[in-house]
């Protein structure tokens, strides 16, 4: 025969209740830390893209790791640029002395100058890149 | 306080969009599908200069798409909303008040700006920063008007000496282009009205502009009345106040006191939702397309800054509170972060389409709604298994269509696996 499991009323709030106690740090409360923060300065400007090939190992970018790249940067001399080159993304160093070009950093690979009128566009300059150590 | 209003829009924004991570893309002609309706949706300036129009059927310009290589996508919504967002997010950061207008649309309230260069190079300001930062160009039109503003716009899109520019508060200037500009150009003037006009003898702006006011009430309606005041100067039409059917319907608030906790948060969707699918069905509207976005305050240095937005792809048109509520609600929680101060969240609709468009008439039945849905389901199912499809009404297509190669591009900024190659 079923028992019969006693019911028991309970109120139910109506206004949201906060969570944990009241507590004195309260006023003191920081957000946690976010890697946001630590790498995304321009969220409206900012795109992950993701590095394949090896011809910026010397830079510490391997394959398979993900760049955060900022466009609302100003590309400078010695920047970590992602440029459009022959209708392809491309991850480089960028060089704009004694002349214009993007420098893989990986002896292998030659540079490539930058003529004068080209049409190469700078997509953004890469900020961080993100290494997994183990996959994820 | 004068008023003054810009409007920023983007350029052929689902293409732009294509292009952004396709550099190969740049110059070539590009068109993208609605995917349904299989209708051209949007075009490149080079697909435009072959010929294709908007809203054409797919089917017919296969042709022109084999012969000049044309490249064709499927409308990728969770691209474009999130490039949408970028460009709002961009926008708020150099205006106290933006109104979102649609996708690729926003009204910028200029009134009592203290600016310190003229309002072309305001406007170029614009221009060049979503450039930069975002990648996809933009047109600017700046004027004491709504109307005026949208047709500032069309100018600058339609004139590439203007820079992609036009500051049209000067009464002289605003003459000129009325009246060179033909009348279905004008905001709220649709193809009907525009028709109407013509047979009144109303070919250009100037002429309805100068069309007594009382008569335009009479014979069309009281907005065009408000049209014809707008298009002399005088600002009908108010910020967050615009009465003509949209392509898209948004509801978002910006909080005066920063929201941090995930309940009152997730209750603002909730009522966004039931707003903005009230609005949908008041305008006798369905929508397929459902967007969320939240973000943090831009002007809090030292606080952590965070934007996001999700958007989902209804297989049914549809109105319906709780359907949209539940779409909002999961879009939300996908994108939700603990330890951030929002500042504002909202909830749009798009892919709009008015309710009596849609062809339901052969299946019609008394058992309603449960009915069409369950066929909508079955026909869902059917069409995503063998090669013999049901389509609706004309849409029947020839058998080698070109759309089978059609692709949808990769969802680059909102999943990992898709993120852009760089090599």
């Amino acid at each position: 025969m079923p028992e019969q499991i006693p019911e028991k009323k309970l109120p139910l709030f109506t206004e949201a209740v906060a969570a944990g106690f009241p507590s004195p740090a309260t006023d003191f409360c920081e957000a946690r830390l976010d890697l946001n923060e630590l790498c995304v300065k321009h969220p409206a400007a900012t795109y992950f893209v993701r590095a394949q090939g090896d011809s910026m190992i010397e830079a510490g970018i391997f394959p398979g790791d993900v760049l955060i790249v900022d466009r609302s940067l100003t590309a400078k001399h010695g920047d970590i640029v992602i440029a459009a080159l022959n209708g392809e993304l491309t991850v480089k160093k960028l060089e704009t002395k004694p002349k214009s070009r993007l420098v893989p950093m990986n002896s292998k690979y030659a540079p490539i100058d930058i003529p004068e009128n080209s049409d190469i566009e700078i997509f953004g300059v890469a900020t961080t890149v993100v290494h997994s150590l183990k996959n994820l | 306080m004068k008023p003054l209003f810009a409007l920023v829009d983007c350029n052929n924004f689902y293409a732009s969009c294509e292009r952004l991570f396709d550099p190969s893309l740049k110059n070539k002609p590009i068109i993208v599908l609605s995917n349904n309706d299989g209708c051209v949706v949007a075009r490149s300036q080079e697909a435009k200069a072959l010929g294709i129009k908007m809203a054409v059927p797919a089917f017919q310009v296969a042709d022109l798409v084999k012969k000049h290589n044309i490249k064709v996508y499927s409308s990728n919504y969770a691209l474009y909303g999130d490039i949408s967002s970028r460009v709002m997010a961009t926008l708020e950061s150099m205006v106290p008040e933006l109104e979102v207008y649609s996708i690729d649309e926003a009204f910028l309230n200029l009134s009592g700006l203290h600016l310190n260069s003229s309002l072309a190079a305001y406007g170029r300001q614009i221009r060049q920063r979503i450039q930069k930062h975002i990648g996809v160009p933009v047109c600017v039109g700046i004027a004491p008007t709504k109307t005026l503003a949208k047709l500032a716009n069309y100018a600058a899109k339609k004139y590439p000496a203007t820079g992609g520019v036009v500051d049209l508060t000067d009464p002289e200037r605003q003459k000129r282009l009325l009246e060179l500009t033909p009348i279905n150009e004008v905001w709220g003037v649709g193809r009907k009205s525009a028709e109407k006009l013509k047979r009144l003898g109303i070919e250009n702006v100037l002429q309805l502009a100068q069309m007594e006011k009382v008569r335009a009430e009479k014979l069309f309606s009281i907005l065009m009345a408000k049209t014809i005041d707008e298009l002399n100067g005088n600002a009908r039409f108010s910020f967050d106040d615009a009465p003509i059917p949209k392509k898209q319907l948004m509801c978002s608030r910006s909080f005066a006191e920063k929201m941090t906790l995930y309940p009152p948060l997730r209750e603002t969707i909730c009522e966004f939702s039931a707003k903005v699918a009230e609005r949908l069905r008041s305008d006798q509207m369905l929508c397929r397309v459902v967007n969320v976005f939240v973000r943090t305050s831009m002007y809090c240095p030292g606080e952590p800054t965070y934007s996001n937005s999700a958007t989902a792809r209804l297989s049914v048109p549809t109105a319906d509170t709780v359907t949209i509520m539940k779409t909002a609600t999961e879009l939300f929680d996908s994108i939700w972060k603990d330890g951030c101060r929002y500042a504002k969240t909202g909830v749009m609709l798009s892919d709009l389409c008015a309710k009596d468009q849609l062809q339901f008439d052969l299946f019609e039945s008394t058992s309603g709604k449960e009915h069409q849905e369950k066929l909508m389901a079955a026909i869902d199912q059917i069409n995503q298994k063998g090669n013999k499809k049901i389509w609706f009404g004309s849409q029947r297509p020839k058998e080698n269509w070109f759309m089978r190669q059609a692709h949808l591009s990769k969802a680059y900024t909102t999943r990992w696996e898709d993120l852009p190659e760089v090599t």
